[in-house]
Parts: C-alpha cells; sequence; structure tokens
C-alpha cells in the first residue's frame, strides 16, 4: 500500500467516523463535532488531491465559522432527546443502503470511453501552489469575475438579511 | 478501522459486479475511490436529512451533501489537468460561499422559528400567521 493511499484509507476512516458520530449522536453538540471532524477530513482530500487553496479555504471557513455558528445555534434551541424511533431508522436505513449501493453501482458503471481524459496517474500530482491561478481567474473577465462579484453581493445580503431576520422583536418574541 | 474496511469493501464489491480487477497494491489513487468517499458523504447526509427531526440537523445533513458534491468536482478535475483543478477549486469556493449564505440565513430563520413558535422540529410550525 502507497503512502497516497495509507492517507487516503485514514482520512476516509475519519471522515465516516464524523458521519456516524453525527447520524447517531443524542446530542446536537456531539454531532456538531462529528461535522467538524468531517469536515477536517475532507480538507485532508483536498490536500491530497492538490488543491491546497481549497483545503484551507475549507478549515477556515467550515471548521472556523460555519461549525462554530451551529454550535451558537446550538445554545439557543433546545436539545431533542430520544427522537430514535426504530422504525424511522429502519426505514431511513434501508433506503439509505439502497442509495448507497446504486451510486457507488453507478460510479463503477461510468464507461471507460467517458473517463478517456482522465489520468490515473494524474491525480494529485498537481505541483506548487493553486492561489496564484486561482486568484488570476478569479479577476479575469472572461473566467470568473462576474460570479466572484455575484459572490461577494451574495455574502452581503446575507449578512444583512440574517440580522434582518434574527432581530428581536419586543412582542414577538415569547 | 471502519472507514478502510468500508471502501475496501465497496471496492471488491462493485469490482466484482463489474468484471474489473480491484486496483493493484502500490498504485497511485484510483479515482473510484474519492467517488466512493463522496457517494458516502452524500448518503449520510441524505440519512441525517431524512431521520432526523430537527431543524439543525437537516442543515447539518445539507452541508454533509453539498461537501460531497464540491469533493466530486475537485476530485474529477484533480485527475484531468492542472487547468481543470484550479477550474474546481474555484467552483468549490463558490461552494463553500454558498453553504456559508445558507448556513447564516437558515440559522437565522430556525431561531425566528423557535422565538415564534417554541419547537425546533421542521413539522411543528403550521401557522402562515403569528
Amino acid at each position: 500500500m502507497s503512502f497516497p493511499e495509507f492517507c487516503f484509507l485514514v482520512l476516509a476512516t475519519a471522515a465516516i467516523a464524523g458521519c456516524i458520530i453525527t447520524l447517531w449522536s443524542r446530542y446536537i453538540v456531539h454531532s456538531a463535532f462529528g461535522l467538524m471532524l468531517t469536515l477536517i477530513a475532507v480538507a485532508g482530500f483536498y490536500v491530497l488531491l492538490g488543491s491546497d487553496f481549497l483545503a484551507v479555504t475549507q478549515i477556515i471557513v467550515y471548521v472556523g465559522g460555519v461549525v462554530v455558528l451551529y454550535l451558537f445555534g446550538v445554545m439557543l434551541t433546545p436539545p431533542d432527546l430520544g427522537e430514535r424511533s426504530v422504525p424511522r431508522i429502519l426505514v431511513v436505513g434501508g433506503f439509505s443502503v439502497g442509495a448507497l449501493v446504486v451510486l457507488v453501482n453507478a460510479a463503477y458503471g461510468i464507461k471507460a470511453s467517458a473517463l478517456s481524459g482522465y489520468d490515473a496517474a494524474a491525480g494529485g500530482t498537481a505541483r506548487g501552489t493553486l492561489i496564484r491561478d486561482v486568484g488570476r481567474k478569479f479577476m479575469i473577465k472572461d473566467d470568473y469575475l462576474l460570479a466572484f462579484e455575484l459572490a461577494s453581493v451574495l455574502l452581503l445580503i446575507a449578512l444583512i438579511g440574517a440580522v434582518y431576520i434574527a432581530r428581536r422583536r419586543g412582542e414577538a418574541v415569547r | 478501522m471502519i472507514g478502510c474496511s468500508t471502501v475496501a469493501l465497496l471496492e471488491v464489491a462493485a469490482a466484482a459486479l463489474h468484471n474489473t480487477a480491484p486496483s493493484e497494491v502500490g498504485s497511485p489513487i484510483p479515482l473510484h475511490w474519492y467517488l466512493v468517499m463522496s457517494i458516502v458523504l452524500f448518503v449520510f447526509g441524505l440519512a441525517i436529512v431524512l431521520s432526523r427531526r430537527n431543524l439543525i440537523y437537516i442543515l447539518i445533513g445539507i452541508e454533509l451533501i453539498l461537501n460531497a458534491g464540491s469533493l466530486n468536482f475537485v476530485a474529477f478535475g484533480s485527475y484531468r489537468s492542472r487547468e481543470a483543478l484550479v477550474d474546481t477549486t474555484i467552483v468549490g469556493t463558490f461552494i463553500i460561499v454558498l453553504a456559508a449564505a445558507e448556513a447564516t440565513i437558515a440559522l437565522a430563520i430556525v431561531l425566528n422559528v423557535f422565538g415564534l413558535f417554541n419547537t425546533v422540529r421542521p413539522e411543528d410550525p403550521n401557522l402562515l400567521r403569528e
């Protein structure tokens, strides 16, 4: 087993363990930390794939921002205990296993001709940082400049909208 | 090692189904491993969305689903060329931006629902008025 494969399997173990904690835990705080484990593992996958910019962005934005946001949300709402009814778990588990089998079959059923442009030896071999290329593409008009500006406007709208929605109204809060 | 055995089992099972040889020891990571990992993340997210009766859990499941999509994108880009990897990195960045905006707004809505109805179950708020 090569070193990248070993890294992949360790990261896969961490990601799936985080998913299981998130799915099974009775407490939302445990689930939020399970989500954090999974997101860090996905950042590790990005490193293995050679996408350093996305790995760091994932850690900063997701682990540092979104998970902390969920923890705040958890602190402001009540816990739901004893919500795991057995029939519901059977139905959802059966559906999930079915979806897993179908999708994995679909992934391995991709025709070799459709994958002709994808080189098995090329995965994760990009050398050097991607940040310069990413920054250039963001700033070139024909590439992603419009999407970049729209994303910034979207974030501004989300910021103002969240403040507006979550503001405390004197009479509505019971 | 749950993940190790899961991925290896899925690999062997799918290879047997499609009459292809499993990847050889010592070779670089096959693209399909990333696809399977992405599928596992997606299915876990779907299971969380379907099974939990709490709005915050549903948002957490949606985060997992978005991550699965992003991982799939970057895996295909990485196995194509450096140019494609840069493009898919940018797509992944936009997915993260969308997820952050979604989490902010959705949590604000959850807090508002809790303030109005005193519950975070998705089936309980059933009034259009206060």
